[in-house]
């Protein structure tokens, strides 16, 4: 992309153009070194460029694809189409970020599915850490415990005397 | 290698992945010689930020020894020991350029409001992070420093994020002798702002939670006055009072999207994530900070909407400041006061525990058990 100089002769047209202006004035001080460089707009000298050898989705809101990228678990199954979906819309969206978030949550029903067929059950207790809960919190892990039994026969008993009603009818 | 696997929310385990790569001239590979698990590693552990995908290692506060560099490396060879800052930054761009390494804006594909970091998800650019045993740094050249001789390495280690986002935190706020400052959040960021807010000569620093062990840690560490907000009825109107009336002259939220405090939050939030987190500390930090006060904001909300009452904002002339640390930018000034003996971020480790105990580090630090301020992992080889 060009990048854009200011020419002060282009203002000259609007009375006091520019004759307030203090570059000291900046909100993002102390974090910004001001330089002018915003003005060069994408006009930077460019790293190198990484190859994509992955699927990477990309923000539209990107011109193009950055130097460098993560390549770690790039989109795949269900919960890649629904990304590659998300990506149609811009971060401004909400077409873009609640599909992401549905994708996650379908991923980790993939997950689970992933490591079954590679033989591998996962141990829920382990990776939820309740071996330290136990340690340091009985309590705690036992109102988890019979809050799921809970809710789990709740929901059980519903959907049975449901089925029973609908056979009495 | 071991490096540490989400599996979904508060889903965690440490498998077999595959070594890192050199997959750009600027790169290098590190062997991880610890890091930490962040207060806002957390929300991608609570599954709160969007695109986060399972598989992902996370982890983005590490020191690691250098194993292999690319081709264009030039200022860090093998075997150098890196601080390495949680900033993915290329030093080329606008952005970076100007100081703002924390928005580079040539490190992150999937978004462009947020520059990349190291294991946060996809929306920060899809990189694995240091909760590993190696790690792949891309740009090496451009952040990472040589830890310096002498420094203890578990100050090193908090250099990558807790310290520096503190410390932008009391920056932000723009701090003059004198001044009240509230920091909402008693977390390690907001452990350290506090500590910070003196280097600016503040009069008064006073931090908010509702932990208790972690307010008398507070206490102790950042000779603050500490505040339980359970134990305050309305928090904003005890501020006032405090301040003769008139507010804090500058807020800092320093505990972002999973703040308690407001069940209506907590639910829009938290569990329902109707909007981009929980703001009931920002929503305090505003309504407590004076007119024309500063609210220094370096909690982390998701990318949606998020409710605020931005009408005070507008009413009270207040100014708003937030950012991710630009730690490459803060690191020099940060190492000087460590080095000179004026912060010792070390002293908030609480826990130390070997990689392979990932999960329980995450439950214990995410359930805030065992005093646990901060965690920090040690791989295998470190320990040896």
């Amino acid at each position: 992309m060009e990048a854009r100089t200011i020419n002060e002769t282009d203002y000259a047209h609007i009375p006091g153009w520019g004759i307030d202006a203090d570059p000291e004035n900046d909100p993002t001080y102390p974090m910004k070194h001001w330089t002018g460089d915003d003005h060069q707009r994408l006009g930077w000298e460019r790293p190198p460029l990484q190859p994509v050898d992955v699927e990477i989705l990309k923000s539209i809101e990107h011109p193009r694809i950055t130097a460098v990228f993560g390549t770690t678990a790039p989109p795949m199954g269900l919960s890649g189409m629904i990304r590659r979906y998300a990506f149609k819309y811009s971060e401004s969206h909400y077409g873009h970020w609640l599909p992401l978030i549905l994708a996650d949550r379908v991923g980790v029903v993939e997950g689970i599915i992933d490591d079954l067929r590679h033989g591998h059950v996962p141990n829920i207790f382990a990776e939820k850490g309740w071996k330290a809960g136990w340690k340091y919190n009985k309590q705690g892990i036992i109102t988890k415990v019979a809050v799921t039994v809970a809710v789990t026969a709740a929901v059980v008993w519903w959907l049975r005397s449901k089925n029973e009603r609908r056979l009495e009818a | 290698m071991l490096a540490m696997n989400y599996r979904g929310p508060q889903r965690v385990r440490v498998s077999q992945k595959p070594m890192p790569e050199i997959l750009h001239p600027q790169d290098a590979i590190l062997r991880v010689t610890r890091s930490c698990i962040c207060g806002s590693d957390l929300h991608l552990y609570n599954g709160n930020v969007p695109d986060t995908r399972v598989g992902s290692t996370f982890g983005h506060e590490f020191l690691g020894i250098v194993e292999e560099v690319g081709s264009a490396v030039q200022n860090v060879k093998v075997g150098d020991h890196l601080i390495v800052p949680f900033n993915i930054a290329c030093g080329h761009c606008t952005f970076c350029k100007q100081g703002l390494f924390g928005n580079c804006h040539e490190s992150n594909p999937q978004a462009t409001a947020v520059g990349g970091i190291f294991g946060y998800s996809h929306t920060a650019g899809g990189y694995d992070g240091g909760q590993a045993e190696y790690v792949r740094v891309p740009y090496v050249d451009v952040g990472p420093v040589v830890i310096p001789s002498g420094m203890d390495h578990d100050d090193a280690v908090l250099l990558t994020d807790v310290f520096p986002t503190g410390y932008q935190a009391a920056e932000m706020g723009g701090i003059r002798k004198g001044d009240t400052v509230v920091i909402f959040g008693a977390g390690p960021v907001g452990i350290m702002a506090a500590k910070s807010a003196w280097l600016f000569g503040a009069g008064r620093v006073i931090i908010v939670d509702h932990i208790e062990y972690r307010l008398d840690f507070a206490r102790q560490y950042a000779q603050c006055e500490a505040y339980n907000f359970r134990s305050l009825g309305d928090p904003v109107v005890f501020f006032k009072k405090t301040t003769d009336g008139l507010g804090a002259d500058v807020c800092i939220d320093a505990v972002g999207a999973e703040a308690a405090g407001n069940a209506m939050q907590t639910i829009l939030g938290r569990k329902g994530m109707l909007q981009g987190g929980s703001t009931t500390a920002l929503h305090w930090a505003i309504n407590s900070v004076k007119k024309g006060g500063i609210v220094s904001i370096v909690g982390v909300y998701g990318p949606t909407d998020a409710l605020v009452p931005i009408g005070n904002v507008v009413n009270k002339g207040l100014t708003l400041r937030a950012n991710q640390a630009s730690v490459p930018r803060l690191l020099p000034k940060l190492i000087d006061h460590i080095m000179s003996g004026r912060v010792e971020p070390k002293k908030i480790i609480t826990h130390r525990m070997p990689l392979e105990e990932v999960a329980d580090a995450y439950h214990i630090f995410s359930e805030k058990l065992d005093g646990c301020i901060k965690p920090i992992l040690i791989p295998p080889a470190a320990r040896a």
